[in-house]
């Protein structure tokens, strides 16, 4: 097989990015006047699929935005949002420890689910299905301490409820997306 | 005007029934004043009436908003930009979350009203990340919008055009900056620029640009709706022996939270005291025990003692306590059982984890902090230490001169504050609890800082 052929076709099995994600970061690009500013966008698009953001997608990012990937990566670096190890649980939770939260318990409650899980602040379930972290300020202290979880917020909590969130959320029965 | 008569403006709509959806915000009124404006007045007109109403940034700064308007270059060759600073992430603060996830169409006429009177044509929403109900709230409110010609094509037929887009950040409290919003909206690191030059002249996409925050915008909607004097008739006036003072007027929003016995969002004209909005709104604090200290705007603003709750909370009164200012309004309350060493070491946690590392003082005087306060937390503090603590707190920020942004700022004024203003509670802490060491001089090792990542 000639070189170009093999390497063509190792890209075409090794693509990160699906033709539906870079569709998507494709319509974007009439919103801006730059590519590059779709950096940020194009980083929620393969993060929300895959939970995490691998070098090779950023490498691909880059392509499609016209920039080095170094750039993409100084991006992605500064907002400690974005893994890049691996992908993060199939939900993640943040668990806010700003000072409205601490003052009612939130340290109390992170402490207790991570020992409930049986994971450090930041890490994940064994089987995958939880990453559980500490937040700055959710922006819901009227409701604290609070959690931000798959996309839904839980508010007022206690030790008892934490429990009960933590099975809903490690659950065999139901999918939760991110 | 008495808190007591005062009917909400900014939360008139709020426990409406599908109160965020356009059919219910129009049934209220919404839309008419843009219907007004595109009708009758001309941009500068809209411009004129937000100057005349005395409107100040309801973000954090307190700039003049008209003024900050005309800041732009006159017959610019454009485009010129809008952002939305939705970017609320300032510890205690949730106003904004409020009226985009109960009321997105207030904010977004006032956001058309606004790109309407700076001649923008394309307004970005940055949006943080930790609001998914506002994302779904705006961008739902954003498509009804191009729906009814609120938004897109020749608004409401004449010859104004706008686009809107959200644009999602990241979970980086930087971003809230508005030099760090625009350089992260552009797609690069959140880094504060040098100003000048200032966004207005030179600012997203390298174009002028007006960044204005989610509170504001509203506060733009009702005052074309109203006028510029009735903004005026709420509020504390500008002090006549102050040329400098632009007074404070209209409504705002003041978020409430920690040891009150409801925590919550409030509207009251600007001037309400600590003390009135603990008692009149609050519900008093929580178990029936007493208040020891409140932050009277967001963390960064420094703290109040007990003895300080008469404080007025307009954009003057907090500094006439030795705190920052106003910031957001977000007041937090702490009852008599807190140690002021627990409140030094989350602040100083906070302002550690979200410095961006741009400027060297910040970088490690934030870091600097947080290590300190962990040994003193855990019984290895030195009465030296607070001087250390001060020394930081003095010398780290724009105020001082050595750094680009304010974050710094605020992360040293809960240090001087908190130190200055309970300096026995610290040191009775740093002697019970080290009494072998408290005295040393010479240098400590470090300990290990839990809860950072």
């Amino acid at each position: 097989m000639p070189i170009e052929q093999a390497t063509l076709n190792e890209q075409q099995v090794d693509r990160i990015l699906t033709e539906e994600m870079v569709a998507e970061i494709r319509s974007l690009f009439e919103r801006y006047p730059t590519r590059q500013a779709v950096t940020l966008p194009a980083l929620h698009i393969v993060n929300d699929r895959l939970r995490h953001v691998p070098l090779s997608a950023v490498v691909e990012i880059a392509e499609l935005l016209e920039l080095a990937p170094a750039e993409v990566q100084d991006t992605l670096t500064f907002y400690g949002f974005f893994k890049q190890e691996g992908p993060h649980g199939r939900t993640r939770a943040w668990v806010c420890r700003s000072i409205s939260c601490a003052l009612r318990g939130g340290e109390d409650v992170l402490a207790h689910m991570c020992e409930s899980a049986d994971v450090r602040p930041g890490g994940t379930t064994p089987d995958g299905r939880l990453t559980l972290e500490s937040a700055e300020c959710l922006g819901a202290c009227d409701f604290a301490p609070c959690m931000l979880a798959g996309g839904k917020l839980y508010k007022n909590l206690d030790s008892a409820q934490a429990d009960s969130i933590l099975k809903e959320l490690t659950g065999e029965d139901e999918h939760i997306d991110v | 005007m008495s808190t007591l008569t005062f009917e909400p403006v900014l939360l008139a709509n709020i426990h409406r029934e599908s109160s965020y959806t356009l059919r219910v915000y129009r049934e209220a009124g919404g839309y008419a004043a843009l219907a007004k404006a595109i009708k009758e007045l001309s941009p500068s007109q809209v411009g004129d009436i937000v100057r005349e109403s005395n409107l100040r940034g309801r973000g954090g700064a307190g700039f003049p908003t008209g003024l900050k308007w005309t800041f732009l270059p006159k017959d610019h060759e454009g485009p010129v930009y809008f952002c939305l600073n939705a970017d609320e992430s300032e510890p205690g603060t949730f106003n904004n979350r409020i009226l985009m996830e109960e009321d997105p169409h207030q904010v977004i006429e006032g956001t058309i009203l606004s790109c309407y009177a700076t001649g923008a044509a394309t307004a970005y929403i940055y949006l943080r990340y930790e609001y998914p109900r506002s994302l779904e709230r705006l961008q739902q409110a954003i498509d009804e919008c191009y729906a009814a010609n609120l938004l897109g094509r020749n608004i409401l037929g004449g010859d104004y055009s706008l686009d809107i887009y959200l644009h999602r950040g990241a979970a980086a409290y930087i971003c809230g900056e508005e030099t760090g919003l625009i350089e992260s909206l552009e797609g690069k690191r959140a880094w504060p620029r040098i100003k000048p030059p200032f966004p207005a002249v030179e600012g997203v996409f390298g174009k002028p640009t007006v960044v204005n925050n989610v509170e504001t915008a509203a506060c733009v909607t009702h005052i074309i709706a109203r006028g510029a004097e009735w903004f005026r008739t709420m509020g504390t006036p500008a002090n006549p022996d102050n040329p400098r003072d632009a007074g404070s007027y209209g409504p705002k929003l003041y978020c409430l939270s920690g040891h009150v016995e409801r925590p919550g969002c409030y509207e009251a004209p600007l001037g309400i005291s600590v003390q009135e909005l603990i008692d009149e709104f609050g519900g008093g604090i929580w178990k029936g025990l007493r208040g020891k200290a409140a932050i009277p705007g967001g963390i960064s603003m420094g703290i109040l003692s007990v003895d300080e709750f008469d404080c007025p909370l307009d954009f003057s009164g907090p500094g006439k306590y030795g705190c920052l200012g106003l910031g957001t309004a977000a007041v937090v309350v702490l009852d008599e059982t807190v140690s002021m060493v627990d409140f030094l070491h989350n602040s100083c946690r906070f302002f550690a984890h979200e410095s961006c590392g741009q400027c060297t003082p910040c970088r490690e005087g934030t870091a600097w902090s947080l290590r300190m306060l962990e040994r003193i937390r855990r019984g290895r503090g030195r009465l030296q230490d607070l001087e250390l603590l001060l020394e930081i707190g003095d010398s780290i920020g724009i105020m001082p001169g050595t750094t680009i942004c304010g974050l710094a700022d605020g992360a040293a004024w809960p240090i001087k504050n908190a130190i200055r203003k309970f300096r026995d509670e610290f040191e009775d802490y740093i002697r019970t609890t080290n009494p072998s060491g408290y005295m040393v001089t010479e240098p400590v090792a470090a300990l290990d800082v839990i809860g950072v990542h």
